[in-house]
């Protein structure tokens, strides 16, 4: 078994990952969508740009985006383990972690409007523990920066603006719209994360539990699958471009998720993820080997 | 690639245009939401010299404190311009600021206060914070570190050859409400909501 401070310095590894080397089906697509642009173009420029900061961040290890954005961790844990334990490494491993310039000093008190100076305070990071079968621990980690935060978006339907009812098609509307309306201030191409149901609440978290899906991953649900791809086609025709600069390349991937609603309520929740999707996986087994997963 | 040196004259800003890529040399200052509202709570003496004629930088960088004392910039990329839309023609006015680097664009009151003033809107390509931050040669010294923290201070830097594009002129030019209209309407064409 691992001790609190063997936990806190994995974790600082899961954060180190993350901050610094990007996905590779990430990268993948970035690269598609270079290729793809008009030689030249703003759109390609930015792009290439783009793919150049990704080499160097990785080969050095630093950061691939000064906002390192709001930790989110989901971590699957054996039966019995300590998820008190388990929160208080995550804490410990973020402020470890700002100390050692892989993420920025990124919590601020809003009462006194005091920068906390360590990266952590009440709420980030923030920490899901789920229990399991299995005697490893996996922990799922996104750093999700504050500008593409700030492009969420929520709907309660019936939208008569966007003629958008209680229904799939309601909901493919509000997801398109919500693209639209975040330009190129998310920093795309995005990664849309969306949940249907829920409340104002677990709607917004579950959108953001999408994003740990890679790209390639294909929604089971056929309906959705098909909602999946049919947006990311029609985002990609509103030439809004990297960077909103113009262009075909505008949004990776979109995920979709859903939960139970209360009769009165239909929330769709829609997250907006940066290219920047830095997005890591471990597999931790109780002797301390880790195995990396996208 | 054209240069653009800094700090300088209103008439070469004048001469920019929407689309224009430009490798920024000299000093700028970086600023972004504390910063605003601390340069319009009165005139910054201090720091009017190092803004007058030169850019403001919307960054919170990642920065490190080596043994010596001095800094250097680990991460600095763009933050989200559009915070900065009720302050940023004032501040421009006030100082006397030739441009304004960030990332998504502004506003309708800043594109009004960059043709009043003789100013740009320069975008660098957000989440390239380690391209840029190798463009950023020295942290010549730093304003409201202790008061503002790391990210919201405004540290005063030396760049060369740091890559931005012209997306809002001195003319009444904005790439971004093109992109904005033009998107909403091919949404609301595929949407059928449309006339």
């Amino acid at each position: 078994m691992l001790t609190p401070e063997q936990w806190t310095e994995k974790l600082v590894e899961v954060i180190a990952r993350a901050s610094t080397q990007l996905p590779p089906d990430v990268v993948e697509a970035l690269r598609r969508g270079r290729d793809a642009e008009v030689e030249g173009s703003l759109a390609r420029k930015a792009l290439d740009s783009i793919l150049h900061n990704i080499e160097l961040a990785a080969g050095n290890w630093q950061p691939i985006c000064q906002d390192t954005g709001t930790p989110l961790f989901w971590i699957h844990h054996p039966i019995g383990m300590s998820t008190r334990m388990l929160t208080a490494a995550c804490e410990e491993a973020v402020r470890r972690a700002t100390a050692r310039q892989l993420l920025r000093p990124n919590a601020v008190d809003p009462l006194t409007e005091k920068n906390t100076g360590h990266g952590q305070a009440p709420g980030i990071p923030t920490v899901h523990c789920e229990e399991w079968d299995s005697s490893e621990v996996e922990v799922r980690l996104i750093l999700k920066g504050g500008g593409c935060e700030n492009c969420g978006m929520q709907y309660s339907l019936p939208n008569p603006a966007l003629k958008a009812d209680r229904n799939l098609e309601g909901v493919r509307r509000c997801i398109l719209d919500a693209i639209q309306k975040a330009q190129g201030k998310g920093c795309s191409p995005g990664i849309i994360g969306a949940c249907f149901g829920g409340d104002r609440g677990s709607g917004y978290v579950e959108s953001k539990r999408q994003l740990l899906r890679p790209l390639p991953d294909r929604n089971p649900i056929p309906e959705l699958d098909a909602m999946e791809q049919d947006i990311l086609a029609k985002a990609n025709q509103l030439d809004i471009g990297p960077m909103g600069f113009g262009g075909k390349t505008t949004v990776l991937g979109v995920k979709i998720g859903h939960l139970g609603r209360l009769p009165a309520s239909y929330f769709v929740s829609v997250s907006y993820m940066c290219w920047a999707n830095r997005r890591a996986g471990a597999g931790i087994a109780a002797d301390g080997t880790v195995t990396w997963v996208d | 690639m054209a240069k653009l040196t800094l700090p300088c004259d209103v008439e070469t800003i004048r001469a920019l245009k929407v689309g224009d890529f430009l490798e920024l040399e000299g000093r700028i200052v970086t600023g972004r939401d504390s910063a605003h509202h601390w340069l319009l709570e009165r005139f910054q003496e201090d720091v009017a010299p190092l803004l007058a004629g030169s850019v403001i930088y919307h960054c919170g960088p990642v920065v490190k404190r080596h043994e010596d004392g001095h800094y250097s910039f680990v991460a600095a990329g763009p933050t989200t311009s559009a915070r900065e839309e009720p302050y940023q023609a004032d501040v421009i006015g006030r100082y006397g600021v030739r441009g304004v680097i960030g990332k998504g664009g502004m506003g309708a009151r800043t594109l009004k206060g960059l043709q009043e003033h003789g100013a740009v809107y320069l975008h660098a390509v957000g989440g390239t914070a380690q391209v840029l931050a190798r463009a950023v040669v020295e942290v010549e010294q730093v304003f409201m570190l202790q008061e503002f923290g790391v990210p919201e201070a405004l540290w005063v830097i030396r760049v060369s050859g740091f890559p931005v594009v012209v997306t809002m002129d001195s003319h009444g030019n904005s790439l971004h409400a093109e992109v904005e209209k033009a998107s909403r309407a091919k949404l609301d064409q595929l949407l059928g909501l449309a006339g």
